[in-house]
């Protein structure tokens, strides 16, 4: 009876997300939008005039290439912020798992609630980037559909372990840290505001190990409609779900460890 | 031992002037008036307590007496000091123990107690000698390199009245505090509390425990409302206002009103309260026995000496800790 | 010291501080349990800049500022460094202060000392900028690094990176004190978001054609305007309208901070 337990405790995080709902969903609107006016058409608007890039950007305006790519790190940056304080509030602050580890709530019920929970946001996350995304013309397309759930499976790829090891800290010192020396960098290198292939050879490759990289490709080939054979698809969604996995997998483990040894 | 403050008097040679001296003080938030009027003096090496259930005023008090919030009328000096021109030099010669504790979650314990001293402008090797000796009086030195975080309630208590004692303070003043601590902590405190009172530092304390008034305050005023309500030595307050003994009578839930007749008469006064009867005589034996006599059935029956529960009770009609 | 009317811009509390510095030793104590992560904030320009330079660099190729021809990292690390100090004073002086005002009662403890409203405010407010002063001077030494300085006068810049802090500092400590929740903390970044996107980080102030004056209401904005003007090395009577700026939200912060905690913590 794993389903059931694991609703009640989404329940919880929802009873809790419905008190900011109407700011959370203003902000995660206006952000995205005032970065596609600021990098998609003002600086897109210099580098439009510069003929050499259009073909590195596969003959897209810049605002339909960074758009997607938005949408993915949007989804990514707030599955990573839930899966790391809310996390360890929940185990040592406000303690809501220790309280729940004393009911008939397992691990595996944290952990399902949890990725429902990361699908969740980064879900209504992706549909406000994509009714921003919609406002600009040269960005919009039915494509943007398909491109909202690609998004949540980045959020849940990254943030599943990354969850995993916020089960196993006692201090939050790790996290400024976490976000500065992981975060940053994929959000910066990861292919959202250019292609890996100006990169050098050794840091292309490891962006492409990247989850995000992959959330990226999906969002921009299926937001654009530009064509990826089925077997791309179906290897940069495998990829993720592996991620996604092996993150619920650890998570369980370890909060098995941490709250009912 | 250096948490042993030697005693400056203040004022003109050869006067002694009290440490504190209020008249008519005054604390006003708004429309309400927490402290309503008050006189008290106290004088250098006693203790004195403000006894009160919450909301009395007494922390409104403590925080006007700790210059960290203006009078709203009346006089209030400190050493001769008016704290509202000499805040500063005021607060140099306190040490003040606040109700809810301000330790600092980010620096160790160690570390806790020398910055406060460098807030006293005490030179750095000065406050990490001070330091370790007055963790050593709380009995916390294994503790200085620990963060705040984990140490239990009454650790963190003890870390702060170190942290109060680190400038050596003439006079030192504690905010409810064993408030919330549990019954061992509490005895650990008091006795460092009463070691401090025995090296002649002034205390002034404020607690809705008559426990902790009676063993740590040799003069105490009991606080109701804003204002005072009596005043004087415990052992007194006790004498003026309460019988020697009393007897308690607990008749079965929700029959306590109708039995009450069974204490009219029975000795100088009585109380009626929600679970209890009380009833206040010289010689609680004989009582009991007189009303079992008189045909009255009650669950349990206890005969006890008289606290400051009991002061307070019949000076306010009220309970202290409701 | 009141005799001097130049001070009066100074809110007397302020001016009745003496030890200020307390409140910075007070924060190295607390950075040299967490360092790292103080470290690893020195990271983050070489990150940002980077990226400008093989990534969106080299698709915007070089960009036309008056007669200068600029690569787009040299146009825009000057902005990102403006930036910076912006972000790092906002963040010092927001939640952090949030944190001791409310929750911890560290400035509580500090005011039962003979310290004073005036030292917290100054000495929070000066640790921002001490804070600040560090980030600036990696992130110099970064664009030095990767080739984005132009001139030794770039070192002014570190100074600016100051006064940017300062302005930032003093108005997001003020905001904070009218803070009720940490909810209300999401509106930091509705504004600090839009002034780093369009305060001419990214493209030239002349690309906002006629609405160019909405852009010079941006502090920082004149921020960055100083800082390239550094880098480039060269004065013009503008700079002193932009120190003017700024330096008019310091002291207006500064007044709202005196004012806020004593209305808070001297009750």
């Amino acid at each position: 009876m794993s389903t059931p337990a694991s609703l009640r405790v989404f329940e919880w995080k929802l009873l809790v997300y419905r008190r900011v709902w109407r700011s959370n969903i203003v902000t995660s609107f206006l952000q995205p939008m005032l970065y596609l006016l600021a990098m998609g058409l003002g600086v897109g608007s210099l580098i439009n005039k510069n003929p050499a890039s259009s073909q590195t950007l596969g003959n897209l305006p810049y605002v339909a290439f960074v758009a997607p790519g938005l949408l993915a790190t949007t989804a990514m940056m707030v599955a990573s912020i839930e899966s790391m304080w809310p996390v360890i509030d929940a185990l040592m602050w406000g303690r809501q798992y220790e309280a729940m580890s004393a009911t008939p709530i397992e691990a595996t019920d944290i952990v399902a609630s949890h990725a429902m929970w990361i699908l969740f946001r980064s879900g209504i996350a992706a549909i406000t980037v994509a009714a921003a995304m919609a406002l600009f013309p040269d960005v919009r397309s039915w494509g943007l559909i398909a491109a909202v759930p690609a998004a949540m499976l980045s959020g849940l790829a990254f943030g599943m372990p990354l969850a995993a090891w916020s089960v196993t800290r006692t201090r939050e010192m790790s996290f400024p840290v976490i976000q500065r020396f992981i975060i940053t960098p994929l959000f910066l290198f990861g292919g959202a505001f250019f292609p890996l292939s100006q990169l050098p050879l050794v840091i292309r490759w490891f962006g492409y190990t990247t989850p995000l990289w992959h959330g990226v490709e999906l969002c921009r080939a299926w937001a654009t409609g530009s064509s990826l054979g089925a077997l791309a698809a179906l290897a940069h969604i495998a990829y993720l779900l592996l991620w996604a996995a092996v993150g619920m997998f650890l998570m369980r483990r370890l909060a098995q460890r941490r709250l009912f040894a | 031992m250096s948490a042993n403050p030697t005693h400056r008097t203040s004022g003109a040679p050869g006067i002694r002037e009290p440490l504190i001296h209020a008249e008519g003080l005054v604390k006003k938030f708004g429309a309400f008036t927490a402290v309503d009027g008050i006189d008290f003096d106290v004088q250098p090496g006693e203790a004195f307590g403000f006894l009160g259930p919450n909301g009395a005023g007494k922390s409104s008090t403590m925080r006007m007496i700790g210059c960290t919030s203006p009078i709203s009328g009346g006089t209030l000096r400190l050493f001769g000091l008016d704290p509202a021109t000499h805040g500063r030099e005021i607060r140099k010669r306190l040490g003040v123990v606040p109700q809810l504790d301000s330790l600092d979650s980010e620096l160790t314990v160690e570390e806790n107690l020398i910055i406060y001293g460098r807030y006293f402008d005490l030179s750095r090797a000065e406050a990490r000698r001070r330091a370790g000796e007055l963790l050593e009086f709380v009995q916390l030195s294994d503790r200085a390199k620990s963060r705040v975080e984990p140490l239990s309630g009454g650790m963190k208590r003890r870390v702060t009245i170190a942290r109060s004692l680190i400038n050596q303070p003439d006079l030192l003043l504690l905010d409810e505090p064993t408030t919330g601590l549990d019954p061992q902590a509490r005895h650990i405190l008091w006795d460092r509390l009463y070691r401090l009172k025995q090296q002649g530092v002034t205390l002034v304390l404020t607690t809705h425990y008559m426990d902790e008034a009676e063993q740590l305050c040799d003069r105490l005023v009991v606080m109701d409302a804003g204002r005072i309500a009596a005043e004087g030595s415990p052992r007194r307050l006790i004498e003026q206002h309460a019988t020697r003994e009393v007897l308690e009578l607990r008749f079965p839930a929700g029959a306590n009103a109708e039995n009450e007749h069974f204490a009219i008469g029975l000795g100088e006064r009585h109380e009626l309260l929600p679970d209890r009867v009380l009833v206040y005589v010289n010689d609680g034996d004989q009582a009991l026995a007189s009303v079992i006599a008189a045909g009255a059935k009650p669950e349990s029956a206890l005969v006890r000496r008289s606290t400051l529960e009991d002061v307070f009770l019949h000076l306010t009609g009220r309970t202290l800790v409701e | 010291m009141s005799t001097m009317p130049l001070l009066r811009i100074v809110p007397p509390v302020v001016r009745a501080a003496r030890r200020p510095q307390r409140m910075l030793e007070r924060q190295m104590m607390c950075y040299r349990n967490t360092w790292p992560i103080l470290l690893s904030g020195f990271f983050e320009p070489l990150f940002y800049l980077l990226s400008i330079r093989v990534g969106i660099g080299k698709l915007v190729g070089d960009v036309t500022v008056g007669n200068h021809v600029l690569t787009y990292a040299e146009f825009v690390a000057p902005a990102m460094m403006a930036s910076s100090a912006m972000n790092g004073a906002v963040y010092d002086s927001t939640m952090n202060v949030f944190h001791k005002l409310k929750y911890a009662r560290t400035y509580d403890a500090v005011l039962a000392t003979p310290m004073g409203i005036g030292d917290v405010a100054l000495g929070e407010i000066g640790w921002a900028l001490v804070r600040g002063l560090l980030y600036a001077t990696a992130f110099l030494m970064t664009m030095a690094v990767l080739g984005l300085t132009s001139s030794w006068w770039v070192l002014i810049s570190l100074p600016v990176c100051v006064l940017i802090g300062f302005a930032f500092a003093a108005v997001g400590m003020a905001s904070t004190t009218y803070m009720r929740a940490w909810t209300d903390f999401e509106f930091v970044p509705t504004v600090t978001m839009p002034l780093f996107l369009f305060s001419a980080t990214f493209y030239p102030v002349s690309s906002y054609g006629s609405w160019a004056w909405v852009v010079q209401l941006s502090p920082l904005y004149h921020g960055v305007a100083l800082i390239r003007a550094a880098n480039a090395g060269t004065a013009s009577w503008g700079i002193v309208g932009h120190v003017v700026f700024l330096l008019t939200m310091a002291f207006a912060g500064l007044w709202v901070v005196s004012r806020r905690l004593q209305f808070l913590l001297l009750k």
